[in-house]
């Protein structure tokens, strides 16, 4: 092996050297390949796993934690909940719609590899600001493969959330979240057990597409990151869906062992790891492998990443009834190998053998690293931020219209009517809420789900990031009506080995496990992402949580918009001076400093259990979380994001010893604004009494204008938004298609 | 009443079919492979929504040619109950049950939201429930719902009262605004001369349940099991 083709590799010397050790000699082409895909961060988590094993995976409703292809929550009825969240930031660069679609596929994938039926699917995205052509063209790329693959798979996409900001310019992220329900006794997992057992590869052709696409998740981008085109993957949803299909009958019979879908590294990874869970060994032999086109290598065809195609380790002598099932869908099949006794992954290919690496080895045994880590040098001046030298608002209705058009918080209906998120007849609330709750049939209980995380927030202070995205995931279920009950995350960060960027991870890791105990949320699966990064410059760090939660009976579910004329605002907690990290400091001011807002994780608990009492007591017509834009904001959206009619409303706040600004627009934690029947009021405010939540009668629903009234406090002047719903409505729901529209 | 809904590979609203027939009212549903060779003993057959074979030619192009697509013209000939819904739609479209063709949207993207409707015949053996020139509102999810015919096959399906469903404003006015997809004469369902055979791109089955917020979709599965019902009268009478 030569220098320059093992730094090809991604491999040091420190690494080769250790597989020169396991081997007891040199690899060949194949095996330098095969370690080199599996000891890929992508694969391997090198850089992360020290720091993983720290968050709490454990609880009474985990039926699966985190290591197989998702996780599984107990929802009960004999059911459970699995999830996963994946990225696919580097391939929706280089290649928009092939590179979000496949992210879908991969991901749809993995929840149904565990026996689970996808019945939705979230997306997170991140992507620069939309003033640049190039922007525009990855949003329309990545919206147009998402719905590409997501509709034509019978999958809702029922939520999500989108951030624009220049730092992902050169790094957009895509992140789906995908959710699917299993009968809890029939969760099937990636083992390998029984020696003899036949291996089956069943689902597309393999080509050459994908190859090394595991290795160039790993890596850094520079200007020539376009030539890696050819690593993208190309998406055939229609396959994937009589994949689906053909996997969910091949489970309900009495035939599997284990089953596990090749994603990255493909069939070297599926093969391995299945083997080394169960503690065996596997011959796999390619010379059945099907194959697109001729004269493919062992090296390619162990590294291929063409999706829509899986493993199966099948019970001896049911392989005719795998087969005929297989065929049935249409889908390509063979028996590639058997499970062995020796630990050896041994591959053959025209009767002579290629590879053999004990598969331990391979899925196991990669190199872990400790890397060092320390807060940058620029910390304090991204937190240092002299709120005298920043006028506080003077047009208030001016502030409010620009930040309703601010992409971040503009309606995305551009965006979610172009997923069909209908589909399979379960989404009680569709897109534009807090959460996305949908059904489950057969039961009268339903799931809340949202993706969540304030990156900026997390740039400012790692671990008061992560703390708060786990807070405001939280507040968005129980706002929808629904008891938090499970996470998985997806941690997008730069290069980890930069000091600075791993002081960002192990920070937000820190905050994650404070914030996911408190709440007693385990997270159950998950996925890392480093290396988002474009020549030197990283993207802020993005620990992107997606949460789950049970509403035990479908009458509890909530919404965020107003519902009658008459009905008595109500805002549940208190708002401080938090400027820091807003998106108002961002839009107004053009800065991106300060300190996160203050959060109490005790506070948001009370929160949490007094907002769920009352809604299940069904006092309560509407509840909203305050974050982007802050108090305003959200009494905006509440006006104005209804499926139906639009309403006004008249509210009277008290500055007291605040800035007008932080007042309207800052985004102080653990607070909701809620409408109530006006009978109702004093009950909702008796109770919060008793909770110890903070509640204050703010105004009335009704009329068609929104008008906020600021009383004069202590020392500052008063000041009034004053605007048309119609106003408001126009600049918020069509701020994107406008933007979008102008190239 | 027995209904079979047809699974093409690439189906994907099967499923919600046979979800409002069985569970929401009470029928007996049969799932029918595309490669079946009998629909016997069926009372009427849904095409359901979806992708057949992933539709990357023209949507229906390919599953006209499912073995299963001879049968359903043999029973369509015979006086049996057709619905197509969305791909279902386009299938018919391309089998020749129906008239016209489907465009791709104005838009060239994939909508789906909730539009309003307006029961332009209410006197089909699919809209009987409904009042005349009531709107529903029901959703649509497609990226090729922009229905084309010639203007003398217009023209004809205009005078036999064949266009059944147009979109409309809320108040009930079709207006090239409430039309969503750029429609021919702001077409969402026809039936053909005979009356027995139904294609809408809107999609009922996803608004017949109160719990989804909007039950307008079911009037059209009532209307169904309404006109079955009467056809099967003297059926009975013959058994008893």
């Amino acid at each position: 092996m030569t220098k320059d083709l093992i730094a090809q590799h991604n491999l040091t010397d420190e690494e080769y050297q250790k597989i020169v050790g396991i081997l007891g000699r040199e690899p060949n082409i194949t095996e330098l390949g095969m370690f080199s895909v599996m000891w890929s961060e992508h694969c391997s988590y090198k850089s992360s796993r020290v720091h993983l094993r720290k968050l709490p995976t454990t609880g009474p409703r985990v039926v699966q934690g985190p290591g197989e292809n998702a996780g599984a929550v107990d929802i009960g009825d004999g059911l459970c909940a699995v999830f996963k969240m994946e990225s696919h930031n580097h391939p929706s660069f280089i290649e928009p719609y092939q590179g979000a679609a496949t992210g879908v596929g991969g991901i749809l994938r993995d929840i149904f590899t565990m026996g689970a039926r996808p019945i939705a699917l979230l997306d997170a995205l991140r992507f620069g600001g939309l003033d640049h052509a190039k922007n525009r063209h990855l949003v329309k790329g990545v919206v147009a493969g998402i719905a590409g693959y997501g509709n034509c798979m019978g999958v809702p996409t029922v939520g999500g959330e989108i951030v624009f900001n220049d730092i992902y310019s050169q790094n957009p992220l895509v992140n789906v979240f995908c959710l699917g329900i299993a009968h809890k006794d029939k969760i099937f997992l990636g083992t390998a057990a029984g020696i003899g057992n036949p291996v089956i590869y069943f689902g597309s052709k393999t080509g050459r597409d994908g190859i090394h696409g595991a290795t160039m998740a790993s890596d850094s981008f520079d200007d020539q990151s376009e030539q890696k085109r050819p690593t993208v993957q190309v998406g055939d949803p229609f396959t994937e869906k009589l994949l689906l299909e053909a996997c969910l009958e091949l489970m309900a019979g009495d035939l599997l062992v284990g089953i596990q879908d090749m994603g990255a590294a493909g069939l070297t990874s599926s093969s391995c790891e299945m083997a080394s869970r169960a503690g065996n060994g596997m011959d796999l032999d390619l010379t059945d492998v099907p194959r697109r086109e001729p004269g493919m290598t062992p090296y390619e065809l162990m590294l291929s990443e063409s999706q829509e195609r899986m493993l199966m380790v099948a019970q001896a002598g049911k392989e005719d009834e795998c087969i005929r099932i297989c065929k049935k869908w249409d889908l390509d099949v063979a028996v590639v190998g058997r499970v062995t006794g020796d630990g050896i992954l041994r591959v053959r290919d025209q009767g002579k053998v290629v590879a053999e690496i004990p598969a331990k080895s391979l899925a196991d045994d990669g190199p872990r690293y400790e890397r060092p880590y320390s807060p940058p040098a620029y910390q304090d001046m991204l937190t240092n931020l002299n709120y005298d030298a920043l006028p506080d608002v003077k047009d208030a209705n001016a502030a409010l219209l620009s930040l309703l058009e601010s992409p971040t918080i503009a309606s995305k209906r551009w965006v979610y009517e172009q997923y069909d998120h209908m589909v399979r007849t379960n989404t009680m609330i569709r897109p534009g809420s807090d959460a996305a709750v949908v059904r489950i049939k057969g039961t009268n209980k339903a799931l809340a789900m949202t993706v969540d995380c304030n990156s900026r927030y997390c740039l400012l202070h790692p671990y008061e990031g992560a703390r708060l995205a786990v807070a405001e995931a939280a507040r968005n279920l129980v706002c929808s009506g629904a008891e938090p009950i499970g996470l998985t995350d997806c941690l997008n960060f730069g290069n980890p080995e930069r000091p600075d960027i791993m002081w960002q991870f192990v920070l937000a890791i820190e905050g994650l496990k404070d914030a996911c105990e408190h709440f007693k949320v385990p997270i159950v699966s998950g996925n890392v992402s480093f290396y988002n990064e474009t020549n030197g410059l990283s993207i802020y760090p993005t620990p992107m949580l997606g949460m789950v939660g049970l509403i035990e009976s479908v009458e509890h579910t909530m919404t965020q918009w107003f519902k009658q004329d008459g009905d008595v605002i109500i805002l549940l907690g208190k708002t401080k001076e938090d400027l820091g990290g807003s998106e108002y400091l961002k839009v107004l001011h053009h800065r991106e400093q300060g300190s996160p807002p203050f959060l109490s994780l005790e506070t948001e608990q009370s929160l949490h259990d007094f907002l769920l009492k009352v809604i299940r007591e069904g006092i309560v017509q509407s509840a909203h979380d305050c974050s982007d834009g802050g108090l305003a904001v959200a009494l905006v959206e509440s006006c104005i994001s209804g499926p139906a009619e639009r309403r006004g409303a008249v509210v009277r706040l008290s500055l007291d010893a605040l800035r007008r600004d932080a007042l309207l627009f800052g985004e102080s934690q653990s607070r909701v604004v809620l409408s109530v029947k006006p009978e109702f009021a004093d009950r909702v405010l008796k109770l919060a009494g008793d909770a110890a939540v903070p509640a204050t009668k703010i105004g009335t629903v009704g009329g068609d204008r929104v008008v906020v009234e600021v009383e004069k406090g202590q020392w500052s002047e008063g000041c009034r938004i004053d605007l048309t719903v119609d106003q408001l409505y126009d600049r918020w729901a069509f701020s994107i298609e406008r933007t979008l529209n102008q190239a | 009443m027995k209904i079979g809904v047809v699974v093409f590979p690439g189906s994907n609203c099967d499923h919600d079919c046979e979800h409002i027939f069985k569970d929401v009212l009470g029928q007996s549903v049969e799932m029918i492979w595309h490669k079946e060779s009998s629909l016997a003993g069926l009372d009427a057959i849904v095409l359901p929504g979806g992708f057949s074979y992933g539709d990357y030619l023209r949507t229906g192009a390919i599953a006209r040619f499912s073995p299963v697509m001879g049968l359903v013209k043999e029973f369509a000939k015979g006086g049996g109950m057709v619905l197509g819904i969305c791909n279902g739609f386009q299938i018919l479209l391309e089998a020749g049950l129906l008239p016209g063709a489907m465009l791709r949207n104005k838009s060239l993207h994939f909508i789906c939201k909730d539009v309003s409707v307006k029961v332009e015949n209410a006197a089909t053996a699919f809209t009987g429930a409904c009042q005349p020139g009531q709107v529903l509102k029901i959703p649509i999810a497609h990226a090729d719902g922009n229905y084309y015919t010639d203007p003398v096959t217009l023209a004809a399906m205009q005078a036999n009262a064949q266009i059944v469903l147009r979109y409309c404003t809320p108040e009930g006015k079709s207006t090239p605004e409430a039309n969503p997809n750029g429609s021919l004469d702001n077409i969402a369902g026809i039936i053909n001369a005979a009356g027995n055979v139904l294609g809408m791109m809107p999609h009922p089955e996803r608004c017949a349940e109160t719990i989804l917020g909007n039950d307008d979709g079911k009037l059209i599965f009532l209307s169904m099991l309404e006109s079955l019902k009467k056809d099967k009268k003297p059926l009975k009478m013959v058994a008893g």
